[in-house]
């Protein structure tokens, strides 16, 4: 499982960067999405892997603290997917508005010229 | 501390949160009474951070004192809000240039959008946050809560110009969020813990390999404050985006350089302290290196610009570089200057990046018929339609000129005021003039950070003069322009503060000096936040 993750994280990644690195505004924006889904899962792994753990405590009683998986990345992940999901979107509004602006999906507002 | 004074800390996060939320619903059409809840708002901040440091410079090191515990749990465990001398200094900085922001922006630059004063609010709340906070992933929330009223800011005005300059600033927002979270998780996943304090005790006792984790963590970390600080070569994004942004918002951005500034002195000094044991110092070449270059480059930038706004611009990375290199020599004795610095820099930053426009709105007059043509192309900028509001000032030329002339001598650092006794009591601390630290020798770093310093100081000043010859001195068309007293009244307080400083340079260099004290100190600051007793308990 641990090579899983870690490749899905590292695929996703090195997907994120390419993209965030090509000229087109919608590039840019999947690019960003996947590197926000990499950090996920990255900020999920650093909770350690475990399965069949689960990260609360059940009612009536403390219980053996090897059989729960760590609780706060997994609120850190949630918090960190909807600041993302929020900053995605207001993207995409930024990226409309230089749309039609400059009519072109340039990130610098104009073709390059290949002459 | 009384219970009622116990919730003053938060009432800085609270009040503009609120009052933002609260001018949402509002209609657009009636803007003034907006911008007058949002200047009260914004003035009960500023009294209120006073209090805040009069409280945090007058408390001793007692268990608890300014610290807040959010849900009431006690301090590894739940977020705490903790109040010391710097944040406190970076609270009272915050609201007075947000107050002479405001004012400023009511004159006219408030209706060149929707929602100012609302994203002026939130801007106001994540900053405080930022400031306050002393958990590593809270502090990701209000760093990521200012950046998105940023975002909001710079756009305020629209235009293409904006549009695209926005464009970057996300982009590249996003991306430094993205490695925040994954330095947050590293130093997370290395020690266990996100808040501040106990990371900082914690990182003694740790093994080589988390040790070697959370050092990676740090310096995924630092790359995100560097970009937000400005440092070379992150920092290509910023004299677009600042010289776009409409004038207010420039000046409040001043101080979102000095967020990433004030993260890093923190963490390096709490966390990478001398108590730090092997990680002692961690980054710290990197951020001399990183500083000096920033300073060369912004140097190089001031005499090349042509227009005043990328001149301002660059004015920031060389404080932003001025900084970073002084907290990578770390001297203890320049610590205080470098603080001294901040405040007087980003105040006269804020003053030169209002007053900009002032002075250019003359010239532009001048060229209408240019900006008919522009507007063919989609070019002009479309907020010069804009009607100011108010009564003119009388003798507008003489009091921009004279304003102007602070402006120049404040950024260069020439005496007498502050911004030469800021840098003289860095360049004293380095030399080891305050007396307070053994004789010690001057390595080449040093050397070269002197010499860079002075230099930058010299580009300022001829690109100062070169620009004030060809407004004020060499300006072809004659035409005055029409300034109202709500848009010069702010750059002249801010202005004034500069000069108050310079004459109060005593008190205001003691209070920094009992701030770099205690910044290097951290067992005080871990001790207060750890020991902190529970609310009612």
């Amino acid at each position: 499982m641990e090579i899983i993750l870690s490749a899905a994280i590292g695929v996703l990644t090195a997907s994120g960067v390419y993209l965030l690195l090509r000229p087109r505004t919608y590039q840019v924006i999947i690019g960003l999405s996947l590197l926000s889904y990499a950090v996920n899962l990255f900020i999920f792994g650093m909770g350690r892997l475990r399965v069949n753990a689960p990260p609360v405590l059940e009612p009536g009683g403390v219980g053996d603290l090897s059989r729960f998986t760590d609780p706060v990345p997994q609120a850190l992940v949630l918090t960190a997917i909807v600041i993302g999901f929020a900053m995605t979107a207001l993207f995409l509004v930024v990226l409309l508005a230089s749309r039609g602006f400059t009519g072109t999906d340039h990130v610098d507002g104009r073709e390059q010229r290949h002459d | 501390m009384t219970n009622w004074m116990h919730h003053l800390l938060i009432l800085p996060i609270l009040i503009p949160l609120m009052v933002g939320a609260a001018m949402i619903p509002i209609d657009e059409r009636n803007r003034m009474m907006k911008g007058v809840m949002g200047f009260v708002s914004t003035l009960a901040l500023f009294v209120l951070s006073m209090v805040l440091m009069r409280i945090a410079s007058v408390d001793g090191a007692a268990a608890g004192s300014g610290v807040y515990q959010l849900g009431n749990w006690p301090a590894p465990f739940g977020i705490v809000l903790v109040l010391d001398r710097l944040s406190a200094l970076m609270l009272c900085l915050t609201s007075g240039l947000a107050l002479a922001a405001q004012a400023y922006s009511i004159a006219r630059w408030h209706t060149a959008g929707h929602h100012f004063h609302s994203l002026f609010q939130l801007l106001i709340a994540g900053l405080n946050g930022s400031f306050l906070t002393g958990d590593l992933f809270n502090l990701f929330v209000f760093f990521e809560m200012m950046l998105a009223a940023s975002y909001g800011l710079l756009l305020h005005g629209s235009g293409p110009l904006r549009v695209k300059a926005g464009l970057h600033y996300v982009a590249i927002n996003l991306a430094a969020s993205s490695l925040f979270l994954i330095g947050v998780s590293l130093i997370y996943g290395a020690t266990g813990t996100l808040n501040m304090a106990d990371l900082s005790m914690k990182l003694a006792t740790l093994s080589p390999d988390d040790r070697q984790m959370v050092e990676v963590g740090a310096g995924v970390l630092g790359v995100a404050f560097l970009v937000k600080a400005g440092m070379w070569p992150l920092s290509f994004w910023l004299p677009t985006a600042y010289s776009a942004a409409t004038p207010p918002v420039a000046a409040v951005f001043a101080i979102l350089t000095k967020v990433g500034i004030y993260v890093i002195l923190r963490l390096s000094l709490l966390v990478f302290g001398a108590s730090a044991g092997a990680s002692a110092g961690f980054g710290q070449p990197i951020l001399l290196a990183g500083g000096l270059l920033t300073i060369a480059f912004g140097a190089i930038g001031v005499l090349a610009s042509q227009a005043m706004g990328r001149l301002a611009a660059y004015s920031v990375l060389v404080s932003s570089g001025t900084l970073l290199a002084a907290i990578g020599l770390g001297h203890p004795g320049m610590i205080a200057g470098a603080l001294f610095y901040l405040v007087s820099s980003t105040l006269t930053i804020a003053a030169f990046f209002l007053l900009i426009e002032l002075v250019e709105r003359g010239r532009d007059a001048g060229a209408d018929v240019l900006a008919v043509t522009m507007e063919a192309y989609g070019d002009a900028d479309e907020d010069e339609e804009e009607e100011v509001v108010g009564a003119a000032i009388p003798g507008t030329m003489a009091i921009l000129g004279l304003c102007f002339c602070l402006c120049a001598l404040l950024l260069s650092g020439l005496p007498p005021l502050s911004g030469f006794v800021a840098k003289f009591a860095i360049l004293g601390g380095l030399f080891g003039l305050s007396g307070t630290e053994a004789a010690r020798a001057i390595s080449t770093a040093d050397w070269t950070y002197v010499t860079l310093l002075i230099i930058s100081g010299l580009a300022a000043m001829i690109a100062m003069n070169r620009v004030g010859i060809r407004t004020f001195w060499a300006s072809i068309e004659n035409t005055v322009p029409r300034v109202v007293v709500i848009e010069i009244t702010p750059v002249i307080v801010l202005l004034a503060t500069c000069i108050f400083l310079s004459v109060q340079a005593g008190p205001a260099m003691r209070y920094m000096q009992a701030t770099a004290d205690s910044l290097f100190d951290p067992t005080s600051y871990t001790e207060r936040v750890l020991m902190a007793p529970r609310a009612g308990g």
